[in-house]
């Protein structure tokens, strides 16, 4: 602490209890991927969840639609040290999606539309924690954002929330992801700074 | 290929791959795994709008190669690439 005080006295990082550490706050919604954007017509669309049995549950999307879906107003941190606060989404439980699931697999990989994967552990999707969204500030999810649907586990850093989801495959171990496969975090707790390994 | 924002061409990964290789390794050629086009990767697709660096080809959008850099450590996967051919200077 220096002798003479800038004389400023606005919120930084530091003293919001809602930014994690490391993060800094951003209006915007920065646009982050790593491939080319899949254009999924919602005719076209269809969500597994696939057991560690070998069985199916599928999902077109007048089926998906026809589930309970929730508005969701929650804050996302994105590894690369962004976050926005208080954004409003409407989606589909994963407790929903799960409820006629038997599984004992503790881990999942989700897997997206254009190749991306991701791995989550069950205890993350499960107990109101996660959804499959397909709105976002009350309009349709832009493709750029992971329309049609998007994975939306907001406690974990973003890259965890997988654009263009088509499915989530059980996994009796924590097998990595596309970026958890090299460097990034296997859980990535923002509130723990679990960015890499 | 599909259309795809926020991505340039593999020219702009000379500097982050310099500070792993000791060559500018976007002039030499690499294979695709999974299509089997050869180009140097100077001619690639480069996506740098993510956690880490992601080059696609050009001509079937498979990953070639991934670049995760922390500061302190370094992830490359090449995995992607069947090789890679570094002309050596004359």
């Amino acid at each position: 602490m220096g002798f003479f005080s800038s004389g400023f006295s606005g919120r930084g990082r530091s003293d919001n209890p809602d930014l994690p550490p490391g993060q800094y706050l951003t209006e915007s919604f920065p646009v982050l991927s790593a491939g080319p954007t899949p254009r999924i017509a919602t005719d076209d669309w269809e969500f597994t969840i696939a057991t560690e049995t070998g069985k199916v549950h599928r999902w077109n999307w007048a089926e998906f639609r026809a589930l309970p879906a929730e508005d969701v107003t929650t804050d996302i941190h994105c590894v690369t040290s962004w976050s926005k606060l208080g954004t409003g989404w409407r989606g589909v439980s994963l407790d929903t999606l799960f409820s006629g699931v038997e599984t004992s697999a503790e881990f999942t990989m989700a897997h997206s539309y254009g190749g991306y994967t991701t791995n989550v552990p069950l205890d993350d999707l499960l107990g109101g924690k996660a959804w499959v969204a397909f709105d976002f500030d009350g309009e349709a999810l832009e493709p750029e954002h992971g329309g049609p649907a998007r994975l939306l586990v907001p406690h974990l850093y973003f890259w965890k929330s997988a654009k263009w989801v088509r499915g989530i495959r059980m996994m009796q171990s924590d097998d990595p992801g596309f970026w958890e496969q090299n460097g990034y975090h296997l859980r990535g707790d923002p509130w723990l700074e679990q960015r890499y390994w | 290929m599909m259309t795809a924002d926020n991505v340039l061409d593999g020219n702009a990964a000379a500097g982050p791959l310099l500070e792993i290789f000791s060559v500018d390794l976007t002039a030499a050629h690499g294979r695709c795994d999974e299509c089997g086009r050869v180009c140097a990767l100077a001619e690639t697709v480069l996506y740098n709008h993510a956690p880490g660096l992601v080059i696609r080809c050009v001509g079937c959008d498979a990953v070639l190669l991934r670049l995760v850099d922390n500061g302190t450590r370094a992830w490359l996967d090449l995995r992607g690439l069947s090789y890679l051919q570094i002309d050596r200077a004359q």
